[in-house]
């Protein structure tokens, strides 16, 4: 039940997309998203498509896999769409009793729920085809101009590459305390919410307790191998721009004015 | 009453990157009041095979019968077979939640929907029979050293007064002391309290001194069975999956081996021992 969360999680292979240097699957991503939110009209719809799709086959991540991302949002996606469908003012389509449809309430609401969809599709893209570590890297490299005006880059990276690295011993953690107070008798399932939320009791003091415990250990063996933060230190793979890299970047960037240029026909 | 797997198979993160067969093929017969040692590699499928025994985990194939009763059956009461079969985990002390150590061991016969003063007892009961002196009784769990809060886990298990107690790996990271306190203990409510127990374990000399039958898991299935005598017999067998019989199965077969009539099946230093006296008895 636990193991659907794919945020954070790896595929492994070795697809073109794997091997992208991660500031540039970052960049991707960043314009792949601003051009979810400047499109408006079916031409740019297409391109779209056929670019996601294109990408989804380069990583060779199976489709049902990246799917399963969308199970977490389904219910914002209804939400929005519902939203918009009947909120929207304009030209009625259909009207019945205080609820009424106009044409411009099925277009936002068609279109929303493409950009949603679309959204975590191309942001699952990225995080199943770069491992934590990468994501992090990159992103640390991508974002040093900022030390310049004193942001702890560094230090922002390290503490995201943990949290993000803790996310599957967490879950794994859960899934085992659960199956122990479960042989104990304790049942998360039934009863009303209140009951619910107490039964969550033996779940989460545990869960707690270990997170802090996990964390001061980690804490003490970085402590222990030297680690003082970011001035001076070196990386054992820094990051390299290839050709792949340089090429991947004419493609997005040439995508991108496409995208605009399409907007305004 | 007895434990009967019938051609286990399992299989994690099917249809996925990280598929993986965790068992293959385990069929198993546990009778009452046996004593079973559970020896493997780290990734030998033990864990795995355990948590199917109270239902936890469902196998992928094959089937499992408590009683004489399939318990993946849809009208099957989970909870009580739970109950019945007790489970400690690896590092059972991560589980301790309550406020003090006799509401933790409360926990279980409370949720078996016992009264207050029933479960009382029944806590009280068990952290007698874990050993556990009364001055702790209302501390919190968190005070305690690591071998204290083991067995106030175990304690918490056993409250539920189980017909099987299954065990992972109890004395993992406990120093040579608080693991002889903790496998004589369980040596004792199998005596005292007439139950079957599942020990858990990759380290034979642990085993050894104990149980009356081993089970030997190699790469998801059943590698060898047998008593203590039998299994240590193919030690170079064992050596070759990473296992190693206890050393005097050593001692004993380089004496045999050197001419010296010893019996080379003892497999504790107790049998050692009068084996070689007796070899000097018989010379005089």
């Amino acid at each position: 039940m636990l193991r659907d969360i794919t945020i954070g999680q790896y595929y492994p292979s070795n697809s073109i997309v794997h091997q992208l240097d991660p500031r540039v699957k970052l960049m991707t991503t960043l314009v792949y998203i601003l051009s979810l939110f400047i499109f408006r009209n079916l031409a740019s719809f297409v391109v779209i498509t056929i670019v996601l799709f294109a990408m989804i086959k380069l990583s060779k991540v199976p489709f049902g896999y990246i799917i399963r991302g969308l199970k977490a949002i389904l219910i914002i996606l209804i939400i929005t769409a519902i939203f918009n469908l009947f909120l929207t003012p304009g030209k009625p389509l259909v009207e019945f009793w205080i609820f009424k449809i106009t044409q411009e309430g099925l277009k936002n609401a068609g279109f929303m729920t493409v950009r949603l969809t679309y959204l975590i599709l191309g942001s699952s893209i990225l995080t199943l085809t770069t491992t934590p570590n990468q994501l992090t890297d990159g992103m640390e490299k991508a974002l040093r101009p900022l030390n310049k005006i004193h942001v702890p880059v560094h230090e922002i990276s390290m503490i995201m590459s943990i949290a993000l690295r803790f996310i599957p011993i967490l879950v794994e953690e859960t899934d085992k305390i659960m199956k122990a107070q479960i042989a104990r008798g304790a049942d998360f399932e039934s009863g009303n919410l209140i009951k619910k939320a107490k039964a969550m009791i033996p779940l989460l003091v545990p869960l707690f307790i270990s997170a802090f415990r996990r964390a001061n250990d980690l804490a003490l063996a970085m402590e222990a191998r030297c680690y003082k933060g970011g001035e001076g230190r070196t990386k054992m793979k820094p990051l390299k721009y290839k050709k792949r890299d340089a090429i991947t970047y004419v493609v997005i960037a040439g995508y991108f004015i496409g995208i605009i240029a399409l907007g305004r026909i | 009453m007895s434990i009967i797997l019938d051609k286990i198979n399992y299989i994690y993160s099917e249809k996925t990157a990280y598929e993986r067969q965790a068992l293959q093929q385990v069929s198993l017969k546990i009778e009452d009041g046996e004593f079973i040692g559970i020896i493997g590699h780290t990734g030998s499928g033990k864990s795995t095979l355990i948590q199917h025994l109270n239902g936890l985990l469902q196998p992928t194939s094959g089937s499992i019968y408590y009683n004489g009763q399939d318990i993946y059956d849809e009208d099957y009461n989970k909870k009580e077979l739970r109950s019945k079969v007790g489970l400690v985990f690896q590092y059972p002390e991560h589980q301790l939640f309550e406020t003090t150590i006799f509401a933790d061991v409360c926990f279980g016969p409370r949720n078996q929907g016992l009264s207050k003063k029933e479960a009382e007892l029944r806590a009280f009961s068990a952290l007698r029979s874990v050993g556990l002196s009364e001055e702790y009784w209302y501390q919190s769990p968190f005070e305690l050293s690591g071998g204290q809060k083991r067995r106030v886990a175990i304690a918490g298990v056993l409250a539920m007064k189980p017909e099987v107690l299954v065990l992972d790996e109890p004395t993992a990271g406990l120093d040579p002391k608080g693991r002889d306190e903790i496998l004589e203990q369980i040596a004792q409510m199998h005596q005292k309290l007439n139950m079957t127990i599942i020990l858990v374990s990759h380290s034979m000399e642990d085993v050894a001194k104990y149980v009356n039958r081993i089970i030997v898991m190699n790469q998801g299935s059943i590698m060898l069975e047998g008593t203590p005598k039998e299994v240590f017999q193919h030690y170079q067998e064992l050596e070759a999956v990473g296992l190693a019989a206890p050393q005097v199965t050593y001692l004993m077969q380089e004496l045999f081996g050197m001419g010296i009539p010893v019996d080379r099946k003892a497999s504790t230093l107790e049998e050692a021992k009068a084996s070689i006296l007796q070899v000097f008895a018989n010379r005089e």
